[in-house]
């Protein structure tokens, strides 16, 4: 995986996120305090969000050029995207929701059905009304639906928040693992150092839209 | 409760020619509703103060344009008559039209609040899993917006039904052709039938306290989402 981001600007009430960086690490953190333009950055990579400038690639294919007025169509990227907040169908079932963006890869054994819900533990929940899930099992859907439409680069945006301490162990090991069975490439945000730590091998620290180091999260975070 | 045969044809003849003009407001309806809940363009404020009309004027000042529009030698109904050989004015589609036009800010207002109600995130979130755009209307946008259309569809029903000064314009209180429930009450009343009267006159109310209700009903559910 090699995202290349050039002169990226967006300003924000604050600040203006400006960023020039190659990542290619298939666990990256964005690490960095609440308000820091982690969300931002991330809603522009998926192309939910227009930056002022920039030029975006991923993997050599152009999915941003403000200096051409390009943009490539968000369904086009091929970005899973786990937004903060609760990002599941309401008027769907678990199953339907996580079959919405599903290709059906009849013979990739590796991201079919029963192996990507096998692996989040959400087999049991296929039938259930979205609107009763609890927190933890409406982010482990919402990975599985993202993972089905198999992607080339996963956004997972502080999927953690609001989950006491024992489940976002067993969801974080779960993230731990979650490249080495798929392949995904991940690019975690967070404000927590011990995810950075646990889950990737390079974490990027951003304050106020700057980035302010990047290395080993358990050199620069421990 | 009983009614007379005529009754009966007309009570028929009211929710037929309803239904159909709802059904025909309908997408052109959802079709204003959503660039006005979600977009802006210029424009706007025009479509906007146009659609609420029918709602704030005279429904006989209203009436009267459409009698214009559509009669013979009305720039619509001109054009109907000489190329299709089809008359609107004093016929059962003017009955059609009326209820059509009146009732039509009433569903595009509904809807506008169902469209506004979806969260855009939901929509941005099926982009990313590869949705088209009509993809997105028809699996996110519509389903979620549903209550609200659902409620405005049930409320230009019954706004329809109620229809009396724009109706007896435009198609006249022609027994057996253009006579509807509103128009038969007002008659009756003219002729001192008063037992035909207040058995109508029942009769609409309880199909506008059942619209009414169901549409509250599916307003506030759509706003709790």
């Amino acid at each position: 995986m090699k995202l290349e981001i050039r002169q990226l600007v967006l300003p924000l009430e604050q600040f203006a996120i400006e960023l020039d960086v190659d990542l290619d690490n298939a666990r990256t953190a964005i690490f960095g305090p609440s308000g820091s333009g982690k969300t931002s950055l991330l809603e522009i990579i998926a192309g939910l969000r227009r930056p002022q400038t920039a030029e975006i690639r991923l993997d050599g294919q152009l999915f941003e050029s403000t200096a051409q007025s390009y943009s490539l169509p968000i369904r086009s990227r091929r970005i899973g995207y786990v937004p903060q907040d609760d990002s599941l169908f309401p008027h769907f079932s678990v199953r339907r929701n996580l079959l919405y963006g599903s290709k059906g890869h009849a013979n990739d054994r590796v991201l079919s059905f029963d192996h990507i819900t096998e692996f989040l533990e959400i087999g049991s929940l296929l039938h259930r009304d979205v609107r009763s899930l609890s927190r933890g099992e409406n982010q482990r859907v919402a990975v599985g639906r993202a993972l089905l439409s198999a992607p080339r680069l996963l956004l997972l945006d502080e999927p953690l928040t609001g989950l006491d301490a024992k489940l976002k162990q067993t969801i974080l090991s779960k993230l731990q693992s979650l490249h080495g069975e798929f392949g995904t490439p991940i690019l975690y945000v967070t404000h927590d150092p011990a995810e950075a730590i646990q889950i990737c091998d390079e974490v990027v620290m951003i304050e106020s839209g700057r980035i302010i180091r990047r290395g080993d999260p358990r050199k620069l975070l421990a | 409760m009983l009614l007379a045969p005529g009754e009966w044809q007309i009570v028929r003849f009211t929710l037929a020619a309803c239904a159909l003009s709802t059904v025909l407001i309908l997408p052109v309806g959802l079709a204003i509703a959503w660039p006005l809940a979600r977009h802006r363009w210029p424009g706007k404020l025009l479509v906007e103060t146009l659609v609420t009309l029918p709602l704030v004027l005279p429904p006989v000042a209203t009436g009267l344009l459409l009698l214009k529009f559509f009669g013979r030698r009305g720039p619509l109904g001109n054009f109907l008559h000489q190329q299709l050989g089809i008359d609107i004015v004093f016929t059962w589609r003017a009955v059609v039209v009326a209820a059509a036009v009146m009732s039509f800010p009433l569903l595009v207002r509904s809807a506008r609040v169902g469209f506004q109600s979806v969260n855009q995130r939901l929509e941005q979130i099926a982009r990313t899993l590869g949705a088209s755009n009509a993809r997105v209307f028809f699996t996110v946008t519509l389903p979620l917006a549903s209550r609200g259309i659902v409620a405005g569809i049930v409320l230009a029903f019954a706004r329809a039904v109620g229809e009396f000064g724009a109706t007896i314009l435009v198609a006249g209180n022609i027994p057996r052709k253009t006579t509807t429930l509103s128009l038969e009450i007002f008659e009756s009343v003219q002729l001192g039938h008063d037992a035909t009267a207040y058995r109508l006159l029942l009769l609409c109310i309880v199909i506008a306290f059942g619209a009414v209700w169901l549409s509250e009903v599916l307003m506030k559910r759509s706003q709790l989402r």
